[in-house]
């Protein structure tokens, strides 16, 4: 176990000499789908629940393929399944672009997160409440400036209990990625294992990792509760 | 004669190449693991929400620790650890207690495995449900002098069942993805025959993307389920019209 630990802590926290891995590449693959995915959410989720079917249909239809099927199916439809295609192959950019695992891996987790992303913030949006949007309507506010004043940030704040567990799930889905090469926690435990047989203690050290990981992310989130939906608490 | 079909209408493009006896296996597979899975883990997760309201503090104690250890690893790195190690702990069990030397087979540890780290969610889900019967009620099912499963059996349990559903549905949904994971660690199922079916055949993507669809028919066919089952136990409750 200490030699274990001794060996292989470094690419365990955040390189193996060459390459980022471990922590380092976990928390990057987390935060780069999550910020994007987050990203594109917004304006999706206003279509989601646009009256205009043309706008609604297409974002349905992608956020019902996304949840229903499984992320890891997803990953391999990137990384091993668009890259299979002569078509995508021929062409340099596409080419340049689906060789690389990295790329594949961010693009699946990125789609992968944007539609759960989108069905939350849509129902926050939905669930807003009446009086506050005709009261913005009174004031005179229409189109996007309603949007950006008044219905988004109400509705991400309210949609942050449900936006936490959302990225912690993400947290927890990155561990596919060793799958596609890519050299997160769970890559390190599995070389580690091969490498020395220490099966319950190699999974072991990277399940802790992820544990601390959660109960920060668990922490950080409680704290943006108490600051963003201090409004919605009991009075005191 | 699908086959034949397929080449009449100027579609050989999606033909099976022989690989849909070898897909439906592995559908079955998908199927049967994630229904044993859900069987085991609703099971740990009705004790273990009977563990973690109870009085006595060593059963709260341990089912609180493993609830909060379960939900905040991720399941594949439970899947492998699990997975890899129960053979060894069960071989140290029966050297140790001199018994016969007991094999289990990737299938048997599938569900085991599958079944402890979605008990964990199904225990805060039941637990919350519980907490959501009135005590009124269960103190009124003891003065009519119901015994402690009657209690459970015709009181507390199909009241429950209306507020746990939703989240019934939700790791039943989280689990039936999960078990394509089930591949990583060697197992015969959808995304392995779809894999092996498209490298032999080089559509790959085309394998896949059916694999895909296949539990999206899953997932939806599920959807329909739970909502009929919402239904039926939400009779006898009032709701907001909408």
């Amino acid at each position: 176990m200490i030699e274990l630990l001794q060996e292989y802590w470094r690419p365990f926290l955040y390189s193996d000499g060459q390459h980022i891995t471990g922590l380092a590449m976990t928390l990057w693959l987390l935060s780069a789908s999550i910020a994007v995915g987050f990203t594109l959410s917004i304006p999706l989720s206003i279509a989601r629940v646009s009256s205009a079917r043309w706008l609604r249909w297409p974002v349905q239809f992608y956020t019902y393929l996304f949840r229903g099927t499984p992320l890891y199916i997803q990953l391999l439809i990137c990384y091993t399944g668009i890259y299979s295609l002569a078509a995508v192959r021929e062409q340099p950019l596409l080419d340049a672009f689906f060789r690389d695992a990295m790329n594949c891996t961010l693009l699946a987790f990125t789609l992968n997160t944007c539609a759960y992303t989108t069905e939350i913030f849509a129902g926050a949006i939905r669930s807003m409440n009446h009086g506050e949007v005709e009261a913005a309507k009174a004031y005179g506010l229409s189109g996007w400036k309603l949007y950006a004043y008044v219905i988004m940030p109400s509705a991400l704040r309210r949609s942050l209990p449900f936006y936490s567990n959302e990225v912690i799930l993400m947290l927890h889905s990155t561990t596919v990625a060793f799958t596609a090469t890519v050299p997160d926690i769970l890559k390190v435990a599995r070389d580690a294992n091969s490498a020395t047989f220490l099966t319950f203690q190699s999974f072991g050290i990277a399940a802790v990792i992820y544990l601390v990981v959660t109960f920060i992310l668990v922490g950080l989130f409680r704290l943006a509760e108490r600051r963003w939906l201090a409004f919605l608490g009991p009075v005191h | 004669m699908f086959e034949d079909l397929l080449q009449q209408l100027g579609l050989s493009a999606f033909s099976l190449k022989g690989f849909g006896p070898l897909l439906l296996q592995g559908t079955w597979m998908t199927i049967k693991l994630s229904l044993l899975a859900l069987l085991v883990s609703v099971l740990i997760g009705l004790l273990g929400a009977s563990a973690k309201l109870s009085r006595a503090a060593f059963v709260r104690i341990p089912a609180q620790a493993y609830t909060t250890l379960i939900r905040g690893v991720p399941d594949l790195v439970l899947m492998l650890l699990i997975f890899y190690s129960l053979q060894t702990w069960l071989s140290a069990l029966t050297d140790a207690m001199g018994w016969e030397y007991i094999e289990i087979d990737p299938f048997t540890a599938g569900v085991i495995t599958l079944g402890f780290i979605y008990g964990a969610y199904f225990t805060e889900t039941f637990r919350g449900a519980i907490l959501a019967v009135p005590r009124g009620q269960s103190e009124a099912a003891v003065a009519y002098g119901l015994s402690r499963g009657q209690r459970f059996r015709y009181v507390v349990f199909p009241q429950m069942m209306r507020v746990a559903l939703p989240g019934i549905g939700n790791n039943w949904m989280v689990l039936l993805k999960a078990t394509a994971l089930v591949s990583i660690i060697g197992l015969a199922d959808l995304v392995k025959a779809a894999q092996d079916a498209g490298k032999s055949t080089y559509q790959l993507f085309y394998f896949l993307v059916l694999a895909a669809l296949i539990y999206l028919l899953i997932t939806s066919a599920s959807n329909l389920a739970l909502r009929w089952l919402e239904r039926r136990y939400n009779v006898g409750s009032r709701e907001a019209t909408r």
